[in-house]
């Protein structure tokens, strides 16, 4: 029987593994945490912010969520930290730290 | 019942690719192609297939689509040889880890340098690891009997590995033989249609094929592989018996030669084995005690079996038709003598490699081989165990 990615995990034995490791389910990368990748770290201001929508599309990662035309706080469980989002941003609202 | 005919070995499998009609076959047309996607492109134009024939610009890139139309739900195929098979490198380790069973025929040549177009195994085992079965023919009947089972054998349930079938360059897939084609009809029905469980195009059910895989999951990936290719064992077995019920003729991992009481062996591979076999022949006519196993099965390979079958053997020299530069044997003599390292009494045994960019192998190079090996049973010395055979040399030769 074909197992679903949510039931695979770091624990599962290979037997466990789909052939090939297929996924036989769509938005499986939300289950997957990647934002441990980062060395550096985009800090979003909310009071210099515009929602001007212009960090969103550039994300490559859909890490800037938004709900009804605003942004709200990074995903930070799957930013990559590639400091897109902090060159784009025309009002200064994106900090660009050194992660400790 | 079988039709007489006389063939190359390229059109003997693109015979049986015609008689098998795939979904998709993926090509790069120009040389160092072979000529099977040339007789098929006639098929595709005379309209004896309704395969998709795509033209591509590299084998990197034919291997990639055939990887693109497996996971969409196709049964695809392609052909190459020597640097084009070296060119799909990459993507032969893409196809295998995605357990995608694609069939690929392989006309086995030399790599360069010195540049060169003639035939040894040098393409072929440079992609042992690649996670390809690799199943080698000694002529055309064994070519198409191959490409035959292919398809079967890559698609059982719990293999799902795609598959290498390597005749040998130019001597096996230019020169035309006799062969016993089957009909259309039966090779269809032994073959059967492709049913995959899951596939892209399956519209109720999304698919994602080759994900990333992290540290955490890589190793349980990578078992599993293994043990898909130890699963191919008995997958190939079992569609050799149904072939040999089927259309009456034998197949298993190798053939044995006069080895019933044989003291000295050779193993060997290929279109080199039946120029051996004369020689065979002609030593049990003088009453010598030797034999020969000819390789069919690489990989997965019958290191169990082979060891068994070699086990009361007195002295081995394991022939090898391409050159894997580890200063310590190639390739089959790497296998082969690891198969035996655990037998209670194992015989002598030695690496000859030979026949590298086409160099001839004739039935007087395999008695000088016996006669070397008759003196290592006589002495019990193995003496060098690295040789090259039929180069000139300025040193004294060991054989």
């Amino acid at each position: 029987m074909n197992k679903k990615a949510i039931e695979i995990t770091e624990q599962s034995v290979w037997q466990d593994l789909t052939c090939g490791c297929e996924i036989y389910e769509a938005g499986s990368s939300r289950l997957t945490l990647t934002g441990e990748w980062r060395s550096k770290i985009p800090v979003w201001d909310a009071e210099k912010c515009r929602h001007c929508m212009l960090c969103t599309p550039f994300c490559p990662d859909s890490s800037i969520p938004v709900t009804d035309g605003k942004r709200s706080d990074f995903d930070y469980d799957h930013c990559k930290g590639c400091g897109i989002c902090f060159t784009i941003c025309p009002f200064g609202a994106i900090e660009w730290k050194e992660v400790h | 019942m079988s039709i007489r005919d006389r063939m190359s070995g390229n059109e003997a499998i693109a015979t049986a690719m015609r008689q098998i009609n795939p979904d998709v076959f993926a090509m790069f047309p120009i040389t160092p192609s072979t000529e099977i996607p040339q007789y098929f492109a006639k098929y595709v134009a005379d309209g004896k297939v309704d395969t998709e024939f795509i033209c591509v610009e590299s084998e990197h890139s034919s291997m990639s689509a055939c990887i693109g139309a497996e996971a969409a739900g196709c049964r695809a195929i392609t052909a190459t040889s020597s640097a084009g098979l070296s060119y799909m490198n990459e993507t032969l380790f893409v196809a295998a880890s995605a357990r995608l069973p694609i069939v690929l025929a392989v006309a086995c040549r030399a790599l360069t340098g010195p540049i060169n177009i003639n035939h040894d195994y040098s393409d072929s085992m440079a992609e042992r690891d690649s996670g390809f079965i690799q199943i080698y023919a000694e002529n055309n009947q064994e070519a198409y009997d191959n490409y035959l089972q292919a398809h079967r054998i890559a698609e059982t349930a719990d293999v799902r590995l795609p598959v290498m079938i390597c005749e040998d360059g130019f001597i096996t897939s230019h020169a035309l033989e006799n062969i016993e084609l089957e009909s259309d009809e039966d090779v269809k029905a032994f073959v059967g249609e492709y049913n995959p469980e899951n596939y892209l195009l399956k519209e109720e059910n999304p698919l994602a094929v080759g994900p990333y895989g992290v540290s955490g999951y890589y190793m349980e990936a990578r078992v599993a592989q293994a043990e898909a290719m130890k699963n191919a064992k008995k997958a190939i077995l079992a569609v050799a018996e149904d072939f040999e019920k089927t259309f009456g003729r034998k197949y298993g991992f190798f053939e044995e030669y006069k080895m019933e009481d044989a003291e000295e062996a050779i193993v060997i591979m290929g279109s080199s084995a039946g120029t051996a076999k004369a020689a065979v022949d002609e030593l049990r006519a003088e009453g010598k005690k030797v034999g020969l196993i000819k390789v069919r099965v690489f990989r997965p390979f019958p290191g169990e079996e082979l060891a068994e079958a070699l086990k009361n053997v007195k002295a081995v020299a394991v022939l090898d038709k391409s050159e894997g530069f580890s200063a310590n044997g190639g390739p089959l003599f790497a296998e082969t003598a690891s198969a035996c390292i655990n037998l209670e009494t194992r015989p002598k045994m030695i690496d000859i490699v030979y026949g590298l960019g086409g160099r001839d192998f004739t039935v007087a190079h395999t008695k000088r081989i016996f006669a070397h090996l008759e003196k290592i049973a006589e002495t019990g010395e193995t003496g060098p165990v690295y040789i090259h055979l039929g180069q000139r040399d300025a040193r004294e030769e060991v054989l």
